[in-house]
Parts: C-alpha cells; sequence; structure tokens
C-alpha cells in the first residue's frame, strides 16, 4: 500500500508542475493592466511604475516564475493587489464555506444517488425503475444555477411561514456573525501559520461554532447551507444514482450472488456484504470525478446564494485583475481536485486488493 | 392415369435471410430504445422550433412592448387573460420584450453553441490523441501530459479562466468550452488508435504499401467513429449547459443576445418578484439538454456493444 502511495506522489509532481505553470501563464495573459484596474483609468504614469514595482510586475516572466515558486514552497501565495492582504489569509477566509458546502452536497448526492440506483436496481424495469432513471436524467441535465433560484423561490417565498421557510441568500441570518477566534482567545500577535489557522477555523461553521457552543448560529448557518448544497449536489446525485444502478445490476448477475443467495443468506445481507462491495468501485470513481463538477457547481451555486466562498472571489477577482488572488485560488481549487483524485485511487486500492498488486 | 406434373411441386421457399450491417442494426436498436424515442422526439422538436422561429414567434425578440408592463406575468386568453390585453403566453421581460419570442429565438443559439464547440473539439482532440498514439515515444508522453494538466481543473473552472484572458463575449466563451472538452477526445481516439493499431487488418493494409497517413485515416480512425459520436452527443449536452452558465456570470453572450443562459442571467435578481422570467429559460435549457443527454446514452446502447449494461 505505501509503496502504492508513493507511486501515486510521484506520478503527481509533473501535473502540479504543470500545474503551476498553467495558471501562471493565464494569469498573465489576462488583458488589461493591473494598475490601471487598481488605481482607475486615471492614473498616472509615475503611480503606476511605482505600483508596478511593489508587485514586482515588471521583472521578466521567468523571475516573476521562479518567485512565485520558490515563495509558494514558502506557504507565501502573494499579496492581493485590491484587499493589499495576503492571498493565503483570503483563502483561509473563504475556503471553509466552500469546503462545508462541498462536503454537504457529497454526502448529499452520495446517500440520495446510492439510495435511488439501489431502489432502481433492485426493481428493475417496474414503474420505480423508469421514474428513478427519467429524475436522474432531469437532473443531470438542469443548470445548478437555475434550479438554485428556482428552489430559492420556492423556499422563501412560496412556503414562507410554513415549516419548510427556508432561506434564500447568505450565511448567516443578517444580525448574526461567527465569533473570531483570535479575539475570543486574546491571542495578539499570531504567528503567520497560527494566524491561517485561527482565521480559518474563525470562518469554519461548524469547528467556530462547536468551539464557542453557539449553538443558535449553527442551527441557522446549516439552514442557510441546505439549498445551495442540494443545489450543487443534484448533478452529482443523478450521475452516482445511474452508476449505481448499473453497476449493481452487472455484480448481481454474477455467480458468486447466486452461491451467496442459494446458501440461504438474507437478501438484504446479499446486497450490502457481497453485491455492494464489488459494485462501490466504480461507484467510488465516479464521486471522484464528481468532485470536479462539486467545484464548479459551487461557483455557480455561491454567486446564486450571495455565499462568501472560493468562488464568488475567483470570478471578482478576475473581473478585477486581481493576478495574484486568481492564480492562488485556482491552483487551490486544481489542487483540491487532485488531493481527491489521489483519495479515490487509494480507495479503489482499499476495495479492490488486486489493484494494489498491479 | 395419373398425370406426372412436369415440374415438381414448388419447393418450400427458401428462407432468406436479409444481410444486415452492423449499422443498420444499430439504428433499428437506436429506434427501439425508449430513451432515444423521447431525445429525439424533444430534439427534432427543437430543431423545428429553431428553423421556423421567425414564423412562429408572435413578436421581434430584440424589439421593446410599448403596451405593456415591464416584467408582467404570462397572459393567455385561452386561461381567462382580458381580451384586450396583448396575450404573451411566456410574460414580459425586464427590458418589455416578448420572452417566448426571445427563447424560441434562444433555440437557434443554443443548438449551434453546442455542435459547433464540440466539433471543434473533436476535430483538435481527436488529431492529438491520433498523432499521440501513432507517432508514440515522447510525442505521446509530451501530448497526454498536456491533457492531463487541462484535466486536473474543473472544466467550468478553466473555461473561466480562458474566457477572462480571451476577454467576455460568446464567441470567445465557445472557444473557451471547445478547449475544455479537447482532453476527453484525445483520450478516446488515443485508447482506440493503440487498441487497433497492431491488429493483423492494419498491418495488411501497411503491408500493402498503404501509408501511415492512409492506414490512420481509413484503417483505424473509423473504429474511433461509434465513441465519438455517443460522447459527443453526450459532450454538447455539456457544452450547452457550460455555455449557459458562462453566460449567466456575465462572461458569454452579451445583451440584448436572446441567449438562454444570458436572460437568466439578467433576471436573476428578479426571481421573488417575477419567477417566470428565470423560470422559462431554465427550463429551455433543461429540455435540450435533457434530449441530447438521451439521444446520447441511446446511441450508447444501440451501437457501442461494449458499453452496453445488461
Amino acid at each position: 500500500m505505501l509503496q502504492f502511495l508513493t507511486r501515486r506522489l510521484i506520478l503527481l509532481l509533473p501535473v502540479l508542475v504543470g500545474i503551476v505553470f498553467v495558471t501562471f501563464v493565464i494569469v498573465r495573459a489576462i488583458p488589461g493592466d493591473p494598475c490601471k484596474a487598481m488605481l482607475g483609468e486615471k492614473a498616472s504614469a509615475a503611480a503606476c511604475s511605482s505600483f508596478r514595482e511593489r508587485y514586482g510586475l515588471n521583472d521578466n516572466y521567468l523571475v516573476q516564475f521562479g518567485r512565485y515558486l520558490f515563495n509558494m514552497a514558502q506557504g507565501d501565495l502573494g499579496t492581493s493587489i485590491r484587499f493589499s492582504r495576503p492571498v493565503s489569509e483570503l483563502v483561509a477566509e473563504r475556503l471553509p464555506l466552500t469546503i462545508e458546502l462541498t462536503i454537504f452536497s457529497m454526502l448529499f448526492s452520495t446517500i440520495a444517488g446510492i439510495f435511488l440506483g439501489v431502489i432502481s436496481a433492485l426493481r428493475r424495469n417496474t414503474i420505480i425503475d423508469t421514474l428513478t432513471m427519467l429524475l436522474a436524467n432531469i437532473g443531470v441535465s438542469m443548470p445548478v444555477f437555475w434550479l438554485g433560484l428556482m428552489m430559492a423561490y420556492l423556499f422563501a417565498i412560496v412556503f414562507k411561514g410554513t415549516p419548510f421557510s427556508l432561506p434564500p441568500s447568505g450565511r448567516l441570518t443578517s444580525g448574526m456573525s461567527l465569533a473570531t477566534l483570535a479575539d475570543l482567545w486574546h491571542i495578539d500577535s499570531p504567528s503567520a501559520l497560527q494566524n491561517f489557522f485561527l482565521i480559518f477555523f474563525s470562518n469554519s461553521l461548524i469547528v467556530n461554532t462547536v468551539l464557542t457552543g453557539d449553538w443558535a448560529a449553527l442551527w441557522d448557518g446549516l439552514r442557510h447551507l441546505i439549498l445551495p448544497s442540494i443545489a450543487v449536489g443534484t448533478i452529482p446525485m443523478s450521475i452516482i444514482a445511474r452508476m449505481t444502478r448499473s453497476s449493481l445490476l452487472e455484480v448481481l448477475g454474477l455467480d458468486y450472488i447466486r452461491t451467496a443467495r442459494a446458501k440461504g443468506l438474507a437478501a438484504a445481507k446479499v446486497i450490502t456484504r457481497h453485491a455492494m462491495r464489488n459494485a462501490m468501485i466504480p461507484i467510488v470513481t465516479i464521486i471522484g470525478i464528481e468532485t470536479g463538477a462539486l467545484l464548479s457547481g459551487a461557483v455557480l451555486t455561491e454567486t446564486v446564494f450571495a455565499l462568501p466562498g472560493v468562488g464568488t472571489m475567483l470570478v471578482s477577482s478576475i473581473l478585477a485583475r486581481d493576478y495574484p488572488v486568481v492564480q492562488g485560488f485556482t491552483l487551490l481549487i486544481a489542487l483540491i481536485f487532485i488531493l481527491v483524485n489521489l483519495l479515490v485511487d487509494l480507495s479503489y486500492a482499499y476495495l479492490d486488493p488486486r489493484i494494489r498488486l498491479d | 392415369m395419373s398425370t406426372i406434373s412436369s415440374t415438381p411441386d414448388a419447393l418450400p421457399k427458401k428462407k432468406t435471410y436479409q444481410r444486415t450491417s452492423p449499422l443498420r442494426e444499430g439504428f433499428r436498436r437506436l429506434l427501439r430504445h425508449r430513451s432515444a424515442q423521447v431525445g429525439m422526439t424533444i430534439l427534432g422538436f427543437m430543431i423545428v422550433i429553431a428553423l421556423l422561429a421567425p414564423v412562429i414567434a408572435p413578436y421581434d425578440p430584440y424589439i421593446r412592448q410599448m403596451d405593456v408592463q415591464r416584467r408582467a406575468t404570462p397572459c393567455i386568453h385561452f386561461l381567462g387573460c382580458p381580451a384586450d390585453q396583448s396575450e404573451h403566453i411566456m410574460g414580459i421581460d425586464g427590458n418589455s420584450r416578448d420572452l417566448f419570442s426571445r427563447i424560441l429565438y434562444g433555440s437557434r443559439l443554443s443548438l449551434q453553441i453546442g455542435v459547433v464547440t464540440i466539433t471543434f473539439a473533436i476535430i483538435i482532440g481527436g488529431l492529438i490523441g491520433a498523432v499521440a498514439a501513432y507517432v508514440g515515444g515522447w510525442v505521446d508522453n509530451i501530448l497526454m501530459r498536456c491533457m492531463d494538466v487541462l484535466m486536473a481543473f474543473p472544466s467550468l473552472l478553466l473555461a473561466i479562466a480562458i474566457v477572462s484572458v480571451l476577454g467576455t463575449g460568446l464567441i470567445n466563451a465557445l472557444l473557451a468550452i471547445g478547449i475544455v472538452s479537447i482532453p476527453v477526445y484525445a483520450r478516446l481516439v488515443r485508447s482506440t488508435v493503440l487498441s487497433v493499431r497492431e491488429l493483423e487488418y492494419v498491418q495488411a493494409s501497411r503491408a500493402l504499401g498503404g501509408s501511415g497517413f492512409h492506414v490512420l485515416i481509413n484503417r483505424i480512425l473509423p473504429n474511433a467513429l461509434t465513441p465519438l459520436i455517443v460522447q459527443g452527443t453526450l459532450g454538447i449536452a455539456g457544452a450547452i449547459l457550460d455555455a449557459a452558465a458562462l453566460s449567466f456570470l456575465s462572461l458569454g453572450a452579451e445583451p440584448p443576445t436572446p441567449e438562454w443562459g444570458l436572460m437568466l442571467g439578467e433576471e436573476r435578481n428578479s426571481v421573488f418578484n417575477a419567477p417566470h422570467l428565470v423560470f422559462f429559460p431554465g427550463l429551455a435549457i433543461m429540455l435540450t439538454v435533457l434530449a441530447f443527454n438521451l439521444l446520447g446514452d441511446g446511441l450508447r446502447d444501440a451501437f457501442d456493444p461494449r458499453l452496453r449494461g445488461n
């Protein structure tokens, strides 16, 4: 297993360098002068030149790339031109929400998807199967932002005043806020790493509210996450449902399942212990691949539900030509994506011993 | 005396088997495939709408209607809307234009967007894949690692990044979606070429003096056609969704183009007062994407036995 992991990690290296390079090139190729974008169209030449000097934009690209790699190795992603704050701080601020959104939508899509898929496979060629698969097909064809807006309308306007009413936007009801852990714990001058984690956990709904015991904020925050999570998770849910169905149907036709049934094992046990374990391999792959869709969906959904996450930051930074932020956040998303795929590979090796020996 | 007929009784007619080609067999399966039937019906309907948009549309999609309120709800005479009001079956948008007419015209754009981007991706991706597999060695390695890097980004995010480089606008958005779709087809063609390159019939063709190009185009690539058509049909669905998303984020089509994603994006803040302005464009996107998805599933089941489930 360790050997397998090492090999995978080594294979990742060229892709990682490639990603850094692509991000770097894309960001430099964005047309328009960041100085004009930041200081306004009428910025004087002198102001611009000192601006470019300050952010190292005067050096040639090779020097900039080298400096970028060197700084990144030390955890320094540069400084945002727009906010005059380290990009790593912005990451710590924005990432928790997107992670929470991704986790909740992944939970939703996996649970609902596997459930629908199993039902559909067990009731094959019945009306239940047809309806479930129709639902899956519709789910995979819906624009995420449309689903989000329509749900917001349904739950905030149509269901207003009923127990089903849910908030259509924002992270917390206005007036509520998450505590700043640094203030709470009277940490005056934290180190850079401490600072990162302090900001990260201050902005992480679950960790923060559990640490401070603010149950009202936890409940409120979770309610705000329901609609976005469903919106983001619907496409992956549909794909997981279809994959579960076909994978389970294939396994159910195999001899060892007949053997398990013949020896008198309860039907439920045949499914859970024997069939699902083998059927899970393609399902896990799909879950990994869909993380990309989740991250893309998160960008759109954060826009629809006005959530301060990675996606809204990325889009607004592109429009403001905030190089370092675009660079840092694109890199971050690609990294998460790669890590999830690595986890998927590892879980294969866990589920199917043959792969480990390969 | 019985007469002996000079001709023997006609033998039972020999049963003839019609020669069926795999292609014809595939089409037969496609026409009987239920989700393909639904997909083709919706798609046929969309194509008719797109072609006849100027005939069907009751109003000009760009012109403001003077006699109505902005964001007015749908007015259908048949359902009890007073006859003295003009009929707008999907209501009026924020610029006082007839939404139904704009949706009809939007179908032209969405169908083109899907087909154009994926054709682009298939041609470029197919070329990369074929060259990588056929030449092999370091060329293969470099090309495929480039594809890996492209695939390391979630596709919509990469498309957003590319649009930010090229500048916003529909053409650039399409180019971006085309570029991010390339790796799928490159991998597909590469794996097909690799799997048939060493087969006897390819070697035979080579032994007969076929040039590398001839062997690649006429002997190897036809094998990739089926998976390309299947993947391409599903890809069109994805491309339409991504294009709508870019327009929604105001990185794609620009006003006053009747593009469904843009129409939805423009009215997203009025979803609580005028939900119909968000509902109908989204429904149109969903139906079109659904049609391509269903057709793609049907094509896969009908033509690609390897991928067919039980």
